[in-house]
């Protein structure tokens, strides 16, 4: 929490992106969260996606629900559309805005009390059905806002900060995302911008349900030993399997990458995501491999991060209802019900 | 890189840009959050000890403080720091009861040549520790050039008056009208030491043909000023060529203005970028309908019969040879005379001693100039000191101060039977700024206002009246603005390694985006590391040990608000806001001689 507001002032040199925008024009509110709190990092690295990205701010929509994670919105992208919708309603309010209007850039921001609890059914059909959106799960396995009890996603044998040990079995929300068939699933940690930056970017350019599960440490109620939620934790267990590099347009790769190193992915609009593979056998397109692969780590302890599934050939919600590439929201009435005679036609030839 | 050592009293001075720019290390930050708080007095005081002459200063400073302002890499312009050393002084209480209160005589009496700014902070200093100073001076009343060169309407005799009569009324014998003309004599009375500040009187010559002949109407700039200034001149003729490029010759013309001069001229050798005078002086004597013509140099004075009727000029132009060094050649334009009445030459100001006798122990170098320490500003004779212009050739009132508390620790040390080449450390205060989670005990909302305007006299008031001070100076209402957009660069950001938890929140809310957490290197090679460009390699890096991820924290100091966002944001602590706080060390402070440990 501060009281004033960000100074104005940025940087004299800081670089412009093709639209102009500094990345300072990406910000939103300042940040009313505790001092040190994951989030924000999660916040400044959608920030540095989006600017990187050169997005025009009003082509994006932002959607939440309830929660230290879904109040990030107001902090950044200032000047784009948001909703904070009713607590764990993220997903349908999501897949509503994105049928009334296929043209925007969705990024739906929810914590794991909202996706993993109230609405973790909510999060289940949107990504089964293969919307076309950025999920993003800011998730500290606690329900900061009441004061730290253990959220569904803490595991099992964790301690809270008074000591109590979590005798639930937790939710894995990326295990769970690639069973329902997400097409392309992260892990990552607000710890490592260098790792989740280029997630987000990837995401954002990934034609269909994207979802990233991004650990989050709450500095007041898990950080402590105990936690596998703290940043010593994630640090220790942290198991990267892959870093990328986004690459967007026509650019040739300026990174110069030992052979055999290095997996380029081409999505669905062109863009290129260069894999630099820590894990030579890890396979980014094996949705069978990818589970096996995460299943084994966390009986060890491990964390698994990175990119660990990717369909670029992915088909989203609109392409499976076969609806037109306008926008519904900007048809015209007569196109939308175009009258009595249509209706009858469709009725005879239903008969 | 290794650790930044923040226990060295350099290394936080530096960052507060001002007040390492400024010779006398004045303390810019503290005494504009005093004017922020209505404190004018304690404003003042702070300035007084540094300074000594705030008023004066407020009006007529070089302000090398303003070009190294943080503000000025921030945004377009400095904050108006001069000017806000005049506020403290316009709106201070009565500061008498805040004075040195005299000390019992010690005995020692040292005697100081010229009664200018040099001499007077040289008073200042040892006439509280008891020591009996004699200042001699040539004119009547004390203050050197400060009152005989400086016009009026920048300076009124009032400031003057007020702030030599604070150092004399310590107890300074003051000997006016008593021109010193043999420093044997002088040494022959047998004063403990001897300090010269006699100033660079003399004015440069402009020796080219016709000078001799027109010379009835063909002035010398400080001694023209100077006449004016005891009103023994008092007009001039309706055209005036002013030749220089200099805050003398800004002075000039103005007072030309002033006199009768109606179309008054400023011809310049150099180029207009490149002239000597402070930007703001260019400004008002433009201001004044002044035209400066540049690329312009004097090769003859006409005249018809003993009377001067114009000066003839050659073009030039700049070339720059391999080395980048500049040579004026003839443009090839046909020569240009500009007809005139008088003439005011303002080409430079020499020193002069031909009062110093050859065998007096003090030796000269080779351009006529006293052998003095940079330091101690000891001459060659161990008794006496030189300071102020006459030690190094012309300068300002600020640097004439700063050379006047180095001799008067000299002094002092000299006479206490000390080492005077070993100087004393300054005394170094850091303390934490912080009151509560996001409470500072600074203002460090950051204000966007540009820098505010100094009211003027309206301008056809003011140019009939020379005695009528031009600046009207800040109300409280403009003072307290510009105050606030001053950085606080003295409330330091100060970062402890064990506590950080490396969460990244310091470096997602630092506006400037001045931290870096990245791993260790090279200076070169972090610089190109950082978050944001590092254009000013001669502003620090401040770099940590190694953190538990084995990287480091890097800030460059360069453009860095001061505003505590990164501390407010930090869950640990892990950066404070520390206020440093800098004593220079000045003739009888109690002497730190280790460095101290800061934070």
């Amino acid at each position: 929490m501060t009281y004033i507001a960000k100074p104005k002032f940025h940087h004299p040199g800081l670089k412009k992106n093709d639209l102009g925008y500094t990345h300072r024009d990406y910000e939103g509110k300042i940040s009313t969260l505790c001092a040190g709190c994951g989030h924000d990092s999660i916040t400044a690295s959608i920030i540095e996606a989006c600017y990187e990205l050169s997005i025009e701010p009003h082509r994006v929509a932002k959607i939440s629900g309830i929660g230290c994670s879904s109040k990030t919105p107001d902090y950044f992208l200032g000047n784009s559309h948001g909703f904070n919708s009713v607590h764990g309603r993220m997903p349908s309010v999501l897949t509503g805005a994105n049928l009334a209007n296929r043209d925007l850039i969705y990024l739906g921001v929810s914590g794991d009390g909202d996706s993993a609890s109230i609405g973790f059914g909510q999060f289940a059909h949107s990504i089964r059905r293969g919307v076309n959106m950025t999920y993003i799960v800011e998730n500290n396995g606690v329900y900061g806002l009441t004061k730290g009890q253990f959220s569904a996603t803490a595991d099992r044998g964790s301690k809270s900060k008074k000591g109590v040990t979590n005798t639930d079995n937790a939710i894995d929300l990326v295990a769970i995302a690639l069973q329902l068939g997400a097409t392309f699933v992260a892990r990552s940690f607000s710890g490592d911008k260098t790792q989740l930056v280029p997630l987000i970017a990837a995401a954002i350019r990934h034609k269909g349900a994207s979802f990233i599960d991004v650990i989050s440490p709450c500095i007041a109620f898990n950080n402590h030993a105990g936690s596998t939620k703290s940043f010593d934790y994630v640090r220790e267990h942290n198991d990267a399997v892959n870093r990328l590099d986004v690459l967007v347009g026509r650019d040739p790769i300026a990174v110069d990458y030992a052979p055999g190193t290095v997996q380029l992915v081409e999505q669905h609009d062109g863009s290129k995501i260069a894999l630099r593979k820590i894990d030579a056998d890890y396979d980014p397109h094996d949705r069978l491999g990818a589970q096996t692969f995460l299943a084994k780590h966390a009986a060890k302890g491990q964390i698994v991060t990175g990119l660990l599934y990717v369909d670029p050939e992915a088909e989203d919600l609109h392409e499976h209802l076969n609806t037109v590439e306008t926008p519904l929201n900007t048809l015209e009435a007569d196109t939308l019900c175009p009258g009595s005679t249509v209706l009858d036609k469709i009725n005879a030839s239903l008969r | 890189m290794k650790p930044t050592d923040i226990a060295a009293p350099d290394y936080f001075h530096k960052v507060v840009d001002c007040q390492w720019a400024c010779p006398a290390h004045t303390p810019v930050p503290e005494y504009i959050r005093l004017i922020a708080q209505g404190r004018y007095s304690d404003a003042y005081m702070i300035n007084w000890k540094s300074n000594v002459f705030p008023g004066i200063l407020g009006r007529t400073c070089d302000r090398p403080c303003e070009p190294a302002c943080r503000r000025g890499r921030v945004e377009e312009t400095p904050v108006a720091i001069c000017r806000l050393k005049r506020v403290a002084a316009d709106f201070k209480d009565d500061i008498k009861q805040r004075l040195p209160k005299p000390a019992p005589k010690n005995g020692k009496r040292i005697a100081l040549v010229g009664g200018g700014p040099a001499s007077l902070t040289v008073a200042r200093d040892l006439v509280p520790l008891g020591y009996h100073c004699t200042v001699f001076d040539g004119d009547p009343e004390a203050g050197g050039m400060m009152r005989t060169q400086i016009p009026k309407f920048r300076l009124p005799n009032s400031v003057i008056d007020e702030e030599t009569g604070y150092i004399l009324g310590l107890g300074v014998e003051f000997k006016g009208g008593h021109r010193i003309e043999s420093m044997k004599a002088l040494l022959a009375e047998k004063y403990d030491a001897i300090f010269v500040g006699s100033g660079a009187p003399r004015g440069r010559e402009l020796d080219i043909p016709g000078r001799k002949e027109a010379a009835a109407n063909i002035h010398i700039g400080i001694e023209w000023l100077a006449n004016v200034s005891f009103g023994h001149t008092d007009k001039i003729g309706k055209r005036v060529i002013v030749l220089g490029g200099g805050n003398t010759a800004m002075d000039c013309c103005r007072t030309a203005r002033r006199l009768g001069g109606e179309k008054v001229t400023v011809v310049v050798r150099s180029g207009f970028e490149e002239m000597k005078a402070s930007p703001w002086e260019k400004e008002d004597a433009l201001h004044e309908d002044i035209p400066i013509l540049n690329y312009m140099v004097p090769v003859a004075f006409k005249h018809v019969a003993g009377k001067l009727i114009g000066v003839t000029f050659q073009h030039v132009k700049a070339e720059y040879d391999a080395k980048g060094r500049r040579n004026l050649v003839p443009s090839g334009d046909p020569d240009q005379t500009i007809p005139c009445d008088d003439v005011l030459v303002a080409v430079g100001q020499e020193n002069a001693f031909p009062w110093i006798e050859q065998d007096c122990g003090i030796e000269f170098d080779k351009w006529h100039m006293p052998k003095v320490d940079q330091k101690t500003f000891a001459s060659t004779n161990p008794k006496v000191f030189f300071g102020g212009d006459a030690a190094f050739g012309p300068k300002n009132i600020i640097w004439a101060v700063a050379h006047g508390h180095d001799a008067a620790l000299s002094i002092h040390k000299l006479l206490s039977g000390e080492d005077i080449d070993e100087r004393p450390l300054p005394e170094v205060e850091v303390s934490s700024q912080k009151m509560g989670i996001h409470e500072w005990s600074y203002d460090n909302d950051i204000s966007i206002d540009k820098r505010f305007k100094v009211p003027h006299r309206d301008k056809v008031v003011a140019l009939k009246d020379i005695r009528a001070e031009v600046e009207l100076g800040y109300d409280v209402k403009l003072a307290l603005g510009e105050a606030h957009r001053c950085l606080n660069c003295d409330v330091q950001t100060v970062f402890s390694t064990s506590l950080c938890i490396e969460c990244d929140a310091c470096a997602d809310i630092c506006p400037m985006d001045c931290i870096t957490f990245t791993d260790n290197g090279e200076e070169s090679d972090l610089r190109q590391r950082l978050k944001a460009p590092s254009p000013h390699p001669d502003q620090d890096l401040y770099v940590s040990s190694d953190l538990k991820t084995g990287r480091v924290m890097v800030k460059d100091e360069d453009v860095c608000l001061h505003c505590g966002l990164c501390a407010e944001r930090c869950p640990t602590g892990a950066w404070d806001m520390q206020k440093y706080f800098i004593e220079m060390t000045h003739a009888g402070s109690t002497c730190p001689t280790k460095s101290r440990s800061a934070a």
